[in-house]
């Protein structure tokens, strides 16, 4: 049940701000990639892959992480990053910087890494081939598509798919999928009104869903869609993916 | 926002504008629905084309290449627009084309009189060089003949959408318009007593009015000829009737053959109006040679206005920008600007294409805070039939601003600007890292308070952080980091494996 490949030395890339405040979807990733057989590790000097930086105009600021990154991860087998949005920040971005740098290994370096480097649900739906994870999550859910995963990734229904694998688990679509839920970064603090205009429509879908829990793979959105939930104290959890997928 | 015209020099800060406008619920209303429709009857003309992501690569292949050799087509336009019979005016920016325009209608009544009227087609380039208000100074009224702009006119209002400038207005407040302005105090609702009143309104002005101006859709450099699509047939009586046309058009306009059209008349109306084809495409090609009463003007004139484009071309980065075709579909497809509606910009270029050209058209110098109006969630990309990548040129923006305000003392002022340096610092190291891990759960802990699950959340930021906490919570950090616990269940196996 290790998918397509074999057993995988998987480097997991956990991201700033996963590390700092979703923990717990760091140890679901690492729960479920061992439960399917693969092995794990922490390269212990990883911090940051610049998108907020890049991302709200800082880029002379992002450069050194890029660097970072690939002196931590050169040799990883694969690398799995449980945020759609990271993930879209060093596919869409890392060739460009690498070419800012005039640095001719770092470019080769960029671009011998990028196609070892994974989100975490279309590493198990592409990498692995795998759907059914052995997971149980007897839960009313919806998912939300991530705009990154959705139009930079082309996640596609991948992670439905997962779901709709998990045992006990009954998905429930959003009627806004494509719909950007407003967060955007610095964009959430910049230009608070919009966003939270934003907001309230992703929430009032969510809602409708009658969902107990919303799940996504980029902590980033849920946070900020979960933030109001908590605020409007509607009991509707947010839930990152790797969390629903490494219940048992 | 009524009355004064929508000018990037002076308006306020996207945030500051769309805080007031989030607030107008008919608004948002009107605006909300209208997208929605296009976007529908958008996406099912889009379905039916089995090739559009080639049509797509084709049409930005064709601008692509275009604006490569864009010297070399506009000189080929002048040369065989003017071999027409037309007469190719240049403009270097706003200033030099109001006036060029302003005095070519002065001069094209007949017996030396000088004309007090003009006819205009909707135009997004005069808009963008506020020409009627400008002739308006020069003693000369212009009729907006678009019904959209007719609406906007009567209504001392700006356009909020490239396409469709009186979307954030709905059909009862349009009728409120035409009452009072037309003085018709007994008009009906539905939309025939609308577009009666609008036609009679009309008529009158296109069987009088002797000198039109417009902009124009393309320039075709391999015949000299222009193209204008519309809707209504109104831009056709411009275009037709008057003895004099005036076209205004940016320099970013032109395509090499007449059988570019072929690609661009297809991706423009699906994408704008959701419509297979215009229902009026007009091409004209010089006048009259026989000049004894054929269609169209006896004297044809264009304007070609750079107004910045030039140097959009040279940022290597930004000038993709220059590939619009000035569709609207992105507007439509933008979360933010379905809240907000077009007046949020500040500029008659509103949604991401005005995000990422206003800014540029004034060199950087004003509505720097419109490459910030956006998620970046890239709808706008998806739908762009020229394959603009709006979010990247939004975040090339981004930096470009970034640079203004951390030269000289700018910097000092602006707190974003320290922190966001500081933070990187952070990321620098991971062993600052770590501390700042645990220096933040220190620092938020004042703000924090459990709830009933035992969860720590705060309710309440300071400073600019309070955007955040407007209308959410956010979870306290909790004790321990991911790398703190995958590092002690490392040395706990190790133990493990030790003690065996
Ligand atoms: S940027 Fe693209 S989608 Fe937007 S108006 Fe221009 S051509 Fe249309």
């Amino acid at each position: 049940m290790n998918g397509i490949g074999g057993i995988l030395r998987v480097s997991l890339f956990i991201t700033c701000y996963n590390d700092t405040l979703f923990p717990e979807t760091g140890q679901a990733v690492v729960k479920v990639l061992e439960r399917l057989g693969h092995t794990v590790d922490f390269p212990s000097k990883q911090t940051c892959c610049g998108q907020m930086h890049w991302n709200t105009g800082y880029q002379e600021e992002a450069l050194p992480l890029l660097p970072r990154f690939i002196e931590q991860f050169k040799d990883s087998e694969v690398v799995v990053c449980p945020s759609t949005s990271c993930i879209a920040m060093m596919k869409d971005h890392y060739p460009l910087m690498a070419e800012r740098s005039n640095d001719e290994g770092l470019k080769k370096a960029v671009a011998e890494i990028l196609p070892r480097v994974w989100e975490f649900s279309q590493f198990l739906t592409q990498k692995l081939g795998i759907e059914d994870v052995g997971a149980y999550f007897p839960h009313r859910v919806t998912y939300h598509a991530s705009c990154h995963g959705l139009r930079s990734l082309q996640l596609g229904d991948g992670p439905q798919r997962l779901l709709r694998a998990v045992r006990g688990l009954e998905l429930v679509e959003i009627e806004t999928l494509e719909q950007c839920c407003g967060f955007g970064g610095t964009f959430a603090i910049k230009n608070a009104e919009v966003s939270s205009a934003m907001l309230a429509d992703k929430v009032r879908s969510v809602l409708n869903t009658r969902a107990e829990v919303v799940t996504g793979c980029d902590n980033s959105c849920l946070m900020h869609i979960g933030g109001s939930l908590h605020r409007q104290r509607t009991g509707v959890r947010p839930v990152h993916i790797a969390e629903i997928l490494a219940g048992e | 926002m009524s009355g004064a015209g929508l000018d990037p020099r002076t308006a306020p800060k996207f945030q500051v504008a769309a805080r007031v406008l989030v607030g107008d619920s008919q608004m948002r209303k009107n605006v909300r629905h209208a997208t929605k429709v296009i976007q529908t009857k958008r996406a099912k003309v889009v379905a039916e084309m089995p090739d559009w992501q080639k049509l797509r690569e084709a049409g930005q292949a064709i601008r692509q290449h275009t604006l490569r050799h864009l010297d070399f087509y506009l000189e080929q336009f002048e040369r065989n627009c003017t071999a027409a019979g037309g007469v190719v005016h240049w403009a270097r920016n706003a200033e030099e084309a109001r006036q060029i325009v302003i005095g070519l209608v002065k001069s094209s009544g007949a017996m030396g009189e000088s004309p007090t009227e003009v006819i205009k087609i909707k135009s997004m380039t005069t808009e963008e060089i506020q020409l009627n208000k400008a002739l308006e100074e020069a003693g000369v009224h212009a009729y907006e003949t678009d019904l959209a702009e007719l609406i906007i006119q009567l209504g001392h209002d700006q356009p909020s959408h490239i396409v469709v400038p009186a979307l954030h207005k709905n059909r009862a407040q349009i009728r409120e318009i035409f009452m009072r302005e037309m003085n018709l105090p007994d008009l009906g609702g539905t939309p025939q007593d609308l577009a009666d009143a609008a036609r009679r309104f009309l008529r009158e002005k296109f069987l009088r009015v002797k000198t039109a101006v417009s902009g124009a859709n393309f320039l075709v450099a391999e015949t000299g000829g222009v193209c204008i699509v519309e809707s209504e047939g109104n831009g056709r009586m411009c275009l037709t009737l008057p003895e004099t046309l005036i076209s205004v058009a940016g320099i970013d306009k032109v395509v090499p053959r007449y059988q570019d059209l072929e690609v661009l008349l297809q991706l423009l109306p699906r994408s704008a109006t959701g419509e297979r084809m215009n229902p009026y495409n007009s091409l004209w090609t010089g006048v009259d040679p026989t000049q004894k009463g054929g269609d169209g003007p006896r004297t044809f004139h264009v304007v070609l206005m750079d107004n910045a484009r030039s140097e959009i071309l040279a940022d290597k980065e930004a000038r993709q920008t220059l590939q619009c075709i000035r569709c609207g579909a992105c507007q439509n497809a933008c979360p933010v600007y379905q809240q907000t509606g077009g007046h949020a910009y500040g500029s008659v270029y509103a949604g991401p294409i005005g995000a990422i050209l206003t800014p540029q058209l004034m060199q950087m110098h004003h509505a720097q805070s419109l490459p910030y109006a956006s998620s970046l969630c890239g709808a706008c990309y998806e739908v762009c039939p020229v394959k603009i990548n709006i979010p990247e040129v939004l975040i090339h923006l981004r930096n470009k601003v970034v640079k203004q305000q951390s030269s000289g003392f700018h910097i000092l002022a602006n707190p974003e600007v320290m922190a966001l340096k500081a933070v990187a610092q952070v990321f620098r190291s991971d062993k600052v890292f770590r501390v700042s891990q645990k220096l933040g759960r220190l620092a938020e802990l004042p703000l924090s308070h459990k709830d009933g699950q035992g969860v720590g959340w705060i309710d309440w930021l300071p400073g600019m952080l309070g955007g955040w906490t407007q209308v959410r919570d956010l979870r306290v950090m909790p004790k321990q980091t991911f790398r703190e616990w995958f590092e002690e269940r490392e040395k706990n196996k190790q133990g493990a494996n030790n003690g065996r």
